[in-house]
């Protein structure tokens, strides 16, 4: 019924297991442990760094594809189209849906799984993910938890986000093949020229392509191709994004848009860049995962009751202002460095 | 082993709401599923017309913490108590908890197939999640470690 099962553990067994034994489990098709396994690395429990060691070893053979465009785009419903052909082209596909949290209450109504289960085959996996919540935060769950599902074999990984705020954004763009989703009645060719977004694109669907629009957008998305290549922008990746039309409601399209995705892969492939992305995001990763740590120093360093007397007199000045906050960030700046 | 494994903080509960089957009323759900998200929970929105290898699935794969059902159409003696052995048949020990229309002499009929906990019309939004939240610690406390 659900692709490769090994004997069932509760949740309470899996509480008595290590983590290195729930790594195997979960290699040996246990999706229960799987399921474990990226709780651990979406709150960077304790768990968190043997789990990612283990699947750091494992990892680099799924291409990693992300999908992000405007709420009410369709990209769950794309996504969802995709995963059935994936499915039926016998590809073990797994899909990590990222929605928003409340910013007040920090819950969150996680609901694209209802579009794609439904089509999705039976041996595919899908994890939703709130964007609040994360030890360390988003930019650092989501490549740990798409190279826990690459480690375990699950090929390709498609990550979906809402096109709007940075780390959504950043997110889809450190994918292999990041793909935007444009709908008619968007806005005009203004818009799409405005939308950092859009320069992160490896290739542009518009869906709702049945729509009345759909053409001007695509032509709209046409014209600003050409502007970046007359700016010479489109270097970073030498390749002009194709532009596939879908109807996501329909399925229509999406095997178009399977093959531009197979199309830039071999292209990427062929010409290094994907070898060069996937260091450079290891790299990133890094990097976000020491600012989250520098971030977690300065907390501490102002936080009332625990920072030194120096840092209490230089923001005493700053609430007096006798210094200025500019002043006061540099002199402090020195002291992290020690810590 | 550390304690990381133990019950997540109440702020961390995933919970997987569903109707099953024909039911079209997913008014009570969906002010449910607002209710949690506002407790500070994650709510996996399944909605209407699931099955249960649906909910199954989405229980493994979500790491979820308990399962609700809403219930508007008199199947709940039927579906609810098959609910539950379908989790238990899958090794999936979480809470599930009936919402909706259930009459009272079926209340203890629910409770002794293995459903957690029911709650009727008129329960206030504090009642809901705090239901939910007894639910997964009773869960926890019932199985020997």
């Amino acid at each position: 019924m659900n692709g490769p099962q090994v004997d069932a553990v509760t949740k309470q067994q899996l509480r008595d297991l290590s983590a290195t034994e729930i790594f195997e489990r979960a290699l040996g098709g246990e999706r229960r442990s799987l399921g474990r396994l990226i709780t651990f690395v979406e709150r960077d429990a304790a768990e968190a760094e043997t789990v990612a060691e283990l699947a750091h070893a494992r990892a680099g053979n799924a291409h990693v594809i992300g999908i992000t465009g405007a709420p009410g785009s369709g990209k769950s419903t794309l996504t969802g189209q995709l995963v059935k052909l994936l499915g039926e082209a016998g590809k073990r596909a797994a899909v990590l849906a990222v929605d928003p949290s409340s910013p007040l209450t920090g819950g969150a109504i996680l609901g694209d799984r209802v579009r794609m289960e439904d089509v999705a085959a039976p041996d595919t996996f899908i994890r939703s993910m709130a964007t609040r919540g994360h030890q360390g935060g988003l930019s650092l769950a989501v490549p740990g938890v798409v190279r826990v599902l690459d480690a375990i074999g699950y090929d390709p990984i498609v990550i979906e986000t809402v096109g709007v705020g940075q780390v959504e954004v950043d997110i889809a763009g450190t994918a292999d093949t990041t793909v935007v989703v444009a709908t008619p009645g968007m806005g005009d060719s203004v818009q799409a020229n405005k939308a950092g977004l859009l320069e992160l694109a490896d290739l542009f669907v518009v869906n709702k392509a049945d729509r009345p629009g759909a053409t001007d957008v695509r032509r709209d998305l046409d014209l600003m191709l050409d502007l970046s290549h007359v700016s010479g922008q489109d270097q970073r990746t030498g390749m002009r994004p194709e532009i596939i039309m879908t109807t996501a409601l329909s399925g229509e399209g999406a095997p178009e848009l399977w093959d531009a995705i197979e199309r830039h892969r071999i292209a990427i492939t062929g010409n290094g860049q994907l070898a060069a992305r996937r260091v450079g995001r290891d790299i990133d990763e890094v990097r976000n995962r020491l600012l989250a740590d520098l971030e977690g120093r300065v907390d501490v360093l102002l936080a009332p009751g625990t920072s030194p007397v120096e840092v209490t007199e230089v923001l005493a000045a700053v609430a007096d202002r006798t210094l200025s906050p500019t002043t006061a960030a540099n002199r402090l700046a020195a002291r992290i460095t020690t810590l | 082993m550390s304690d990381a494994h133990d019950t997540p903080a109440p702020q961390q509960l995933r919970v997987v709401l569903a109707k099953l089957g024909f039911d079209g009323h997913d008014r009570g759900i969906k002010i449910v599923a607002r209710i949690l998200r506002d407790a500070g929970m994650e709510v996996i929105y399944l909605g209407l017309r699931q099955s249960y290898m649906n909910v199954v699935n989405a229980v493994e794969q979500e790491d979820a913490d308990a399962v609700g059902l809403s219930m508007h159409n008199a199947s709940h003696m039927t579906l609810a108590p098959k609910m539950v052995d379908a989790l238990a048949a899958a090794g999936l020990d979480v809470p599930v908890i009936v919402g909706g229309i259930v009459p009272d002499e079926d209340l203890p009929l629910l409770k002794d197939k293995g459903v957690a906990a029911i709650l009727g019309p008129g329960a206030s939004a504090e009642e809901v999640a705090q239901t939910v939240r007894d639910a997964v610690a009773a869960m926890h406390a019932n199985t020997p470690r």
